[in-house]
């Protein structure tokens, strides 16, 4: 029997991932893998209580979780692409013709 | 159980009849733009604002009640943030006419069912009392604004601003699944109510669970703080307003925010509520909040200063707006939350109401720079009068409705510290307000005299379209007659403290 810390651990390693990869990639798909990377690592810390405590509600959220991250990738790609038609770059760097 | 007890999950429905019947109407909208033979330029958004009041009209009909457990719940706070939100969300589309006749040709329908879906999923947001409804309600929310603040997608700005925008809030919304993991995993519930009570048991056996739930507490800040616009998580709001359409940017910092807050809420004071104690105290989120309204009023309040483009200005003045009424959040009493309450629904007005000004001045003449709009007062006396009117509303001049809401958020705050010894950091909280109060009233003033005094007439006419104009009208009339007469709101508004169970 694997004890739950261990699952949390590979929750929060792959949390950690995921956000230095946000803050450091420079390519936007990149960045926007590594969202996805953070979404899982919640999608499983919440699987993870959900069977250590026996109830079914952690599931039901992974469940819909997933469903939204997929809306989310399909208007985030759509951006992406639309910027690429417009500045044939993924580059965030790019991105800063708006500064304060 | 009695069989009485037993109730038809359809049954339920009815409680949710204005959030279903908007929803079949975003897909009418759809619908019908693209079967529509003769394309008019006004139609769809003409249905888009009917839908808006019809669903107005059923929820004023609609009864209090809770649904599928503690999924749905409709009280005076969902009542009273729906109306906030349907409000903001039909001053947005009043105020969207001039940029789908000559920038928007071929999507009309998407671009006004969109702002409708929107909508759909603030009006749930406000009625969940439990995560999985909450964030759904979310993430409804900002997934159409996503597409909205990109929505002219042959230009620059509007798709850099829809890619900062859409990249901030998946952030933010990872962060806070992150959170709402660590609550759930504590407490073994995802009802928010039921989870104060068992992190409290739980937490009288192991007090160790307390530094998990600080990390809880911080990743659902800082996720939430996105939203919100909440310093350090500010960095988007203003590329993003100064990029989307102007509508847009007035629906995220009046509809979004007022999401964000009641969001906010939810977590924080119904599910959390229990940790403000002082035996509690690395949970006690208040002061970490109260820090960040802090900062949220002295940097938006100075770093709007400088800007030269209105839409910017205006996206700094709402960063600071946000820390005022998150005074209210913090003060833990009956009169803070109502004051919160009372506090968006004067900013929806006058928010609106400038943006729409600005919506007009930008068909027109195609700008958004400060200076642009020197002279104004000379070619269009009534657009000038009414933008400062709203300016001033901004800044808390009585007496119009800011100055009122602006008063009640200190008022409360001022009435907590003194009622409870613990919580005398709120008096440093005020004063900061007050002061940064005086600092905002340079860059709104600088607005007026640049329209006012200036020695040359602009070189621009406005001229006053109609739907738009409608709503800059149903602005001033919000400001002035709630600024006179706040009575019937603040009862309303004290509702919602009840919602919370702070009892008067």
């Amino acid at each position: 029997m694997i004890p739950i810390s261990a699952y949390l651990i590979v929750a929060a390693v792959l949390f950690g991932i995921g956000t230095v990869g946000v803050l450091i990639s420079r390519n936007m798909i990149v960045v926007f893998m590594c969202v996805e990377l953070m979404l899982n690592a919640a999608n499983l810390a919440l699987i993870a209580f959900s069977r250590a405590l026996n109830i079914m509600d952690g599931h039901v959220f992974v469940f819909l979780a997933l469903a939204v991250a997929a809306a989310e990738a399909a208007v985030g790609l759509a951006i992406v692409l639309a910027v690429y038609r417009n500045r044939e770059t993924v580059n965030i760097d790019r991105f800063d013709m708006m500064k304060w | 159980m009695s069989s009485m007890d037993i109730t038809f999950p359809a049954f339920d429905l009815r409680f949710m009849a204005p959030e279903i019947f908007l929803f079949l109407w975003a897909l009418f909208v759809f619908a019908y733009d693209v079967t529509s033979k003769r394309k008019s330029s006004t139609a769809a958004g003409y249905l888009a604002m009917l839908g808006l009041m019809i669903a107005g009209a059923i929820l004023a009909y609609t009864n209090y009640g809770q649904g599928y457990g503690s999924m749905f719940l409709f009280e005076p706070a969902a009542k009273f943030f729906k109306i906030i939100f349907l409000g903001s969300a039909f001053m947005a589309i009043g105020s969207s006419f001039g940029i789908t006749k000559e920038r928007i040709i071929n999507h009309r329908g998407e671009f006004f069912g969109l702002i409708l879906l929107s909508t759909v999923g603030m009006m749930f947001l406000s009625s969940s009392n439990e995560l999985l409804s909450l964030y759904i309600g979310l993430e409804l929310t900002t997934i159409p604004l996503f597409v909205l603040a990109s929505f002219f997608k042959d230009n620059k700005l509007s798709v850099e601003a829809g890619i900062k925008y859409f990249i901030v809030g998946a952030f933010s919304s990872a962060l806070l699944v992150y959170g709402m993991s660590f609550l759930y995993g504590l407490s073994g519930t995802t009802d928010l109510v039921q989870m104060k009570i068992n992190i409290a048991m739980t937490h009288l056996t192991f007090k160790e669970i307390g530094v998990i739930l600080v990390l809880a507490n911080v990743l659902i800040i800082a996720g939430l703080g996105f939203k919100l616009s909440l310093p350090p998580f500010h960095q988007w709001a203003p590329d993003v307003y100064e990029g989307s359409p102007t509508p847009i940017a007035a629906f995220l910092s009046v509809g979004s925010k007022a999401a964000g807050l009641i969001a906010f809420a939810k977590i924080f004071v119904n599910g959390l509520y229990a940790f403000n104690g002082p035996e509690m105290a690395p949970n006690d989120w208040g002061i970490l909040v109260g820090i960040l309204a802090c900062a949220a009023m002295i940097l938006g309040n100075t770093v709007a200063i400088r800007q030269t483009n209105i839409k910017r200005m205006l996206a700094y003045s709402s960063i600071a707006q946000v820390g005022y009424i998150m005074i209210g959040m913090v003060t833990m009493n009956d009169l803070g939350i109502a004051s919160v309450g009372f506090y968006i629904f004067a900013y929806m007005f006058a928010n609106m109401g400038a943006f729409a000004i600005v919506a007009i001045f930008e068909e027109r003449t195609g700008s958004c720079e400060i200076q642009s709009y020197a002279g104004l007062s000379h070619t269009s006396p009534v657009l000038a009068t009414t933008f400062a009117v709203f300016l001033l509303s901004l800044a808390g001049i009585p007496p119009l409705a800011g100055f009122f809401a602006k008063f009640f958020v200190f008022a409360s705050a001022i009435k907590m510290a003194q009622a409870d010894a613990t919580a005398g950091w709120l008096y440093w909280i005020v004063g900061v307000g007050l002061l940064t109060a005086v600092f905002s009233l340079y860059y709104y003033a600088n607005i007026i005299k640049v329209m006012f005094f200036s020695k040359e007439a602009s070189p621009y006419r406005v001229h006053y379209t109609f739907p738009s104009f409608g709503i800059v009208l149903i602005g001033i009339a919000g400001v002035i007659i709630f600024g006179l007469y706040p009575e019937p709101i603040l009862k309303f508004a004290s509702d919602i403290s009840l919602s919370f169970g702070f009892l008067p």
